[in-house]
């Protein structure tokens, strides 16, 4: 063991930078289920405060449905706890590939591979199924995962500007010389709550001889008229390459993710995706809650229903209220404050109101564009809304920001 | 050189609204400001490199060099006199 002084101070000063940048992570411990109303304890130490969730990626409500638990709990009975093996040494049950097949039916593709997280399946499908010859060309506000990701594949990387069709068709011609070009995006961006056109995208694809692969995982469960994703709500299921999505958001909200799509592809990953090789699949009773989680979204657009309903009243009612919100069909809903200390007071205020919601500011997002990130769910009701709608009100009206614009903002705040 | 590499940096990281709006000298912060991030500085170093014929390590490739217009031209023109 050996653990140098000078290590531990060049650690120690790297925190206080994180620190000095105020940038610095803190944890707030909830003491009940995930759900639109919880009970935290925040700052460690105080008192537990019932808030309103606003900030879960709980869309559809299901992370604590008693059908969802009783699952989970069927499947501990019947599957176990662990299966102390990766999938191709004794680890597959045939629940695992029971889920693999729902999901296939429910994305619309030809077949699908769990991995441990999306993370795992966007750190491993790009190297997977590409090589030197490739290239791949990003939106420039895709997920991180989908960043380390390609920073691990031998592919050329190039990207181009957010949901830009004009400078993705000039990239797709530069590199024509290529055996592939896959055209990388999110369905829908989880800081701005906008969608990538795919439509748009199928057909320059199409013009151009690309492969598309989308991240769904803020859409799985919600976006299109059944819930099938960003690719229903454009009219192109059974278009897209490659789709990554998690099982730990709308679809339950445990852990787990897929890549869905062409057969050979999920064959490669099979075969080659390293955070599939090399690590557990997700645990029955994890499997079993996912099984239940797509059986009841094929029932039954209920709960996607009260999701949107719930949207459109919060985007309106904040719109009239006078705050700056991203437009945008999603649940995400990014109130703008530019300023990153008025994103900081402001999610503070709210916080004491009863509602918890974070401030995100530069390096989260880009600098200049600070935001409270509000995220609905079908767990959330109207009166719900109301009540928080009337506290950002309040707080809104205390920071004297309703009814201004961004140039309003910049200039009572500064950037 | 200069002109060039800024005409480049406008078209390639810059909204249409942005560039109305920010005026870039080859003084004006890219990395820092978050214009260029790491993720998408790859096409600026491969732009230059077959633009200037010139090959840049990745070790050089830092943020550092590349934070202005100004240190990009000092990068290029170390490499060509090498070349």
């Amino acid at each position: 063991m050996a653990y140098p002084t000078a290590v531990l101070e060049a650690y120690r000063a790297e925190l206080q930078g994180i620190r000095d940048k105020g940038i610095y992570k803190e944890e707030r411990y909830i003491h009940s289920p995930q759900a639109s109303g919880i009970e935290v304890e925040f700052p460690a130490g105080a008192g537990l405060k019932k808030v309103v969730n606003l900030c879960a990626n709980n869309y559809l409500g299901l992370s604590s449905h008693p059908r969802v638990v009783a699952a989970a709990h069927r499947g501990l009975d019947e599957r176990g706890y662990g299966m102390s093996s990766v999938r191709f040494i004794c680890g597959t049950q045939d629940i695992h590939r029971e889920l693999e097949r729902k999901l296939t039916e429910f994305l619309g593709t030809e077949d699908t591979i769990l991995f441990p997280s999306c993370m795992d399946a966007n750190g491993g499908v790009f190297e997977a199924v590409l090589n030197d010859q490739d290239v791949m060309i990003a939106d420039r506000l895709v997920h991180a995962s989908i960043v380390d990701g390609m920073r691990l594949c031998k592919a050329m990387q190039d990207t181009y500007k957010h949901a830009d069709m004009k400078h993705l068709e000039q990239k797709l011609q530069e590199h024509q010389d290529k055996r592939v070009r896959l055209i990388i995006t999110d369905g829908v961006f989880s800081m701005d709550g906008d969608l990538a056109p795919l439509d748009e995208i199928v057909a320059l694809a199409e013009k151009y001889n690309a492969m598309v692969f989308v991240d769904d995982s803020h859409a799985s469960g919600f976006m299109g008229k059944t819930g099938r994703g960003t690719h229903e709500h454009f009219g192109v299921v059974g278009k897209i390459d490659i789709i990554t999505t998690t099982l730990g958001k709308a679809l339950g909200g445990a852990s787990g993710g897929c890549v869905s799509g062409r057969q050979e592809v999920v064959d490669l990953c099979r075969q080659k995706a390293r955070p599939y090789l090399f690590s557990n699949a997700v645990p029955p009773p994890i499997a079993y809650a996912a099984l239940e989680v797509l059986d009841i979204l094929s029932g039954s657009t209920e709960r996607r229903d009260k999701l949107e309903e719930n949207t459109k009243f919060w985007r309106q009612g904040l719109t009239e209220a006078g705050f700056v919100i991203k437009e945008g069909d999603s649940p995400i809903v990014p109130i703008m404050l530019f300023n990153a200390k008025l994103s900081q007071d402001i999610a503070r205020d709210l916080y004491a109101e009863g509602i918890y919601v974070i401030g995100f500011f530069f390096p989260v997002v880009a600098s200049g564009q600070a935001r409270i990130r509000t995220q609905l769910s079908a767990d959330h009701d109207i009166p719900m809304l109301k009540d928080a709608l009337e506290a950002f009100k309040r707080v809104g009206a205390k920071h004297g920001i309703l009814g201004l614009d961004k140039k309003g903002i910049i200039e009572k705040f500064g950037l | 050189m200069k002109e060039v590499i800024l005409e480049y940096i406008k078209n390639e990281y810059l909204d249409e609204d942005e560039a109305d709006e920010m005026s870039l000298d080859e003084h004006s912060p890219l990395i820092t400001s978050g214009i260029v991030d790491s993720f998408s500085m790859v096409s600026l170093k491969r732009f230059l490199e077959k633009k200037y014929a010139i090959s840049i390590p990745d070790e050089q490739a830092t943020p550092e060099a590349f934070n202005t217009v100004s240190n990009i031209v000092e990068l290029v023109k170390r490499h060509k006199k090498e070349a």
